[in-house]
């Protein structure tokens, strides 16, 4: 074992149990929501089979080079993000920092969706499900104004769940019902969290295979609805001329990136408790092709039950024209079927054009409600809960699905958790003075993130979510992934990387992964970095706001953000990245005056210590 | 023979009279449409003449029921504009003077009263046999007294404070087992050396057993 990196102390680092725990977890990590509810929706838009093509690309160039150097370092290094761009560089010690900072953010409203998912699961326990039925007002004459004028599941999310405010600058109360899931949440993150990998590596065995599970179960439900077949035409049949459309390449490259979680220092800290003779190489090729294969395996069960949605949502359409058309002509019940309502119309309006008009009959389109697309928080929560209603047994499917989604947000949690607490135990940030063990690292972040997080609980939260997903989880690590291979590739040096990955996994790296490492990768990542700045920057910064009093309801009222508001997206997207500059300039400061660092991960340059007999004893 | 000729008169002119009464949009009306194929699908039964005669006794039985003095029958529901839909218009008359109408209200409020037993009667319900204006009364929501997902919200959050609370006293536990373990007075001596304990001193590294001056390894 090579004494040169040590994690100082005394102490051992912990290690993973078996070669399972470790990739479940890091498969876990990268599998997430996103897989489920944004992957479709991207298929869905950008010509269904022909997004697979920029997809794979994507992959292929950018997310496993990242991947493979992320695993490797974090590997050979054995420390969590800060300490091992500490040793690559001590100016490059920032993005350590950053990758910290990101993660606690993203750790802030990642367990809020967690709290959301949770909320739903409690209320899937119920015959029948609140979402499938308005609520009466109070004095029983009908039905809640809101809910008729919108939909009872829309009504279900933004009153009873969020109880959302119309704007931003009206910050409501705390939900209490929301506090109290959020508390669930955390709770149960922190309980598979307090002992580290120890526990984390249990919890995964059920949090990283269940949804598998839960998907293969759906597939099979799915595919026998009806309109599933549709769904899944209109999701895979593929539209080559979209391939020319620039925006189809950036998205896929952000998709690839964020769903392989890399930049966010957790894969780092997780490889850091493998032993050093691991083949790093297959590990990382193994969690990205996983990563893509879930992604396209989810898509298949999501579209077929869409599908089956846009076929009700159809029928319910038909079905009210008809029932129109058969009590204003009085037609014998059912002789105006779905089948062949367009003969009985055709000759209808023929006949009698002046009454058909009157009727105000809606157009039914199956093309229309396939096209009604969803993404994020509005596909599980509005869109799944719809299509959920009219399966039979719809208890059962919602359960499971919100448990899979539950699961997935879970494993995902421990990678975000790990890039924030793996760094600080290594910089030895714990005071000694804490007495026990219940007031440990875990027990502090994990509160303290807590508190933080109750901002989302307020009657505004989701909007505020929002921001931090679109400014938080976006633009920081597409600089921070910047940096690491740029001071991989070219600080640290190829060749020695090529050496540390020849110790660990017995052969040098091919000329494919060199290629990537020095050109394809930095390029892309550069390229994909100015696109999304420049996209985002001709965007005008607004949001969709839920306001029963809007004339156009139940549309969302999109609004500008306010001023202030503003300001805050601005720092959320700079103040992580700013460490990398700022660290830069202190550690340069430093070294100009002459003072060593008091920096305990510095390497001190001792006179006296000779490397050629330092003693590997290989295991 | 005058009172023939009345009796003549009486036979034509009652149905006729009875046709002026009920009519479409009659102001005292109501019209009624009912959906068989679409509550019993292939068990729907035929909409026939004999089914007519069962609505007008099912309405003389709620109007009874509802006034409760007066003796309704079924010659006092009078049906017409029948279509295939089924769709017809009813009105009802007093049974004490058969040119006369009882107000819509009262008609509504007999219904509303029997309105379950109706629907039961023709095996349809609110939503299938439908009277023109009357609306059904919303089913009133059912309120648990609490509410099931806080039940859930219970269970879970119940199992993971046990769980915390268990992990918690078991380090605590291997805590207290390491600190009694290290006190423990006659520890073999051999381990001590093992683990570099040389005088009560802590020594770094791991001790050498190939130089121990155990005389039980050599035997001279």
């Amino acid at each position: 074992m090579c004494f040169r990196s040590d994690t100082g102390g005394g102490e051992e680092r912990p290690k993973w149990n078996n070669k399972a725990e470790y990739l479940l977890t890091c498969i876990g990590f990268a599998v997430g929501v996103g897989n489920v509810w944004r992957f479709p929706y991207l298929c869905q838009i950008y010509g269904g089979g022909a997004f697979l093509i920029p997809y794979l690309i994507a992959l292929v160039f950018q997310g496993l080079p990242l991947l493979y150097l992320e695993l490797a370092i974090g590997q050979r290094l054995r420390m969590g993000s800060i300490g091992v761009w500490n040793s690559i560089s001590p100016y490059l010690g920032g993005v350590g920092v950053a990758s910290m900072l990101v993660s606690f953010c993203v750790s802030l409203f990642y367990n809020t969706i967690v709290a959301w998912v949770l909320w739903y699961l409690f209320n899937s326990f119920q015959e029948p499900l609140p979402w499938s039925q308005c609520p009466l007002n109070h004095n029983n004459t009908g039905y809640v104004e809101e809910c008729v004028e919108s939909t009872p599941v829309n009504y279900f999310w933004y009153r009873q769940t969020l109880n959302i405010t119309p704007n931003m600058e009206t910050s409501g109360s705390l939900q209490w019902w929301m506090v109290v899931s959020l508390a669930t949440a955390w709770s149960i993150v922190y309980i598979c969290f307090v002992r580290g990998i120890e526990t984390i590596g249990k919890a995964v065995y059920v949090t990283a295979t269940f949804p598998y599970l839960v998907l293969t179960i759906f597939l099979v439900r799915a595919l026998t609805l009806p309109g599933a077949y549709e769904g899944l035409i209109y999701l895979f049949t593929p539209d080559w001329e979209i391939l020319k459309n620039p925006q189809v390449w950036l998205d896929a490259a952000t998709q690839i990136f964020f769903s392989l979680s890399v930049a966010f220092g957790g894969l780092i800290s997780f490889s850091s408790y493998n032993s050093q003779k691991n083949n790093c190489e297959k590990d990382a090729v193994l969690v990205g092709v996983i990563n893509s294969a879930t992604s396209i395996y989810a898509s298949i069960p999501i579209f077929a039950i869409l599908g089956f949605k846009a076929h009700t949502n159809y029928v319910t359409c038909l079905n009210g024209n008809i029932l129109a058309l058969t009590n204003e002509f009085d037609i014998s019940d059912m002789n105006i079927t779905v089948e062949n309502y367009e003969q009985w119309f055709d000759s209808l309006n023929g006949t009698h054009p002046s009454r058909v008009s009157d009727l105000k009959l809606k157009t039914c389109d199956l093309q229309t409600f396939l096209d009604q697309s969803a993404s994020g928080t509005g596909l599980a929560f509005i869109v799944f809960t719809e299509a959920v209603i009219s399966m039979p047994g719809s208890q059962v499917w919602a359960v499971l699905f919100f448990i899979m989604l539950f699961s997935l947000g879970l494993s995902s949690m421990f990678g975000n958790l790990e890039g924030i607490l793996t760094p600080l135990h290594d910089l030895k940030l714990v005071p000694k003075w804490m007495p026990n063990e219940l007031f440990t690292g875990e027990t502090i972040i994990c509160l303290l993130l807590f508190l933080m997080a109750l901002i989302f609980c307020l009657g505004s939260g989701n909007y505020w979510l929002e921001i931090f997903n679109s400014y938080v989880g976006s633009v920081p690590f597409l600089i921070i992934a910047f940096f690491e291979i740029i001071a991989v590739a070219y600080i640290y040096g190829i060749g020695r990387f090529s050496d540390d990955l020849e110790f660990m996994t017995g052969h040098r790296p091919n000329i494919f992964w060199k290629v990537c490492w020095l050109v394809i990768s930095p390029l892309m990542l550069f390229v994909v970095l100015v696109a999304y700045v420049a996209v985002q920057a001709q965007t005008p910064p607004t949001y969709a706001a839920w306001n029963p009093d809007y004339v156009n309801f139940p549309n969302t009222e999109v609004l500008p953000y306010p001023d202030w508001v503003f300001a805050i997206c601005v720092l959320l997207s700079s103040v992580p990245v700013i460490s990398i500059p700022l660290v830069a300039i202190y550690r340069l400061i430093c070294c100009m005056s002459g003072r060593h660092s008091k920096d305990s991960l510095h390497n001190n340059p001792n006179p006296y210590a000779n490397e050629d007999y330092v003693v590997e004893l290989l295991l | 023979m005058l009172v023939w000729i009345l009796f003549l008169l009486c036979q034509v002119g009652a149905p006729a009279l009875a046709q002026d009464l009920c009519q479409r949009d009659a102001p005292n009306g109501y019209k009624v449409r009912i959906s068989l194929k679409t509550a019993l699908g292939e068990d729907a039964y035929e909409w026939n003449q004999s089914e007519m005669f069962f609505f007008q006794a099912t309405m003389a039985f709620a109007m009874r029921r509802h006034f409760q003095m007066e003796t309704y029958n079924v010659d006092n529901i009078i049906l017409c504009v029948q279509t295939s839909r089924v769709s017809f218009w009813f009105v009802v008359t007093s049974p004490d003077n058969t040119t006369m109408l009882i107000p819509k209200a009262d008609v509504e409020k007999a219904v509303r009263m029997s309105r379950h037993r109706i629907n039961n009667a023709f095996l349809l319900s609110d939503r299938t046999l439908e009277f023109l204006g009357i609306y059904p009364t919303l089913a009133a929501p059912v309120n648990p007294d609490t509410p099931p997902w806080l039940i859930v919200f219970g269970v879970v959050i119940g199992a993971v404070c046990a769980g915390i609370i268990a992990l918690l006293v078991s380090s605590l536990l291997q805590k207290r087992r390491k600190e009694k373990g290290m006190t423990e007075d006659g520890q073999d001596e051999e381990d001590m050396q093992v683990k570099g304990v040389e005088n009560g001193i802590n020594l770094d590294g791991t001790y050498n057993r190939g130089f121990t001056d155990d005389d039980r390894f050599t035997k001279l």
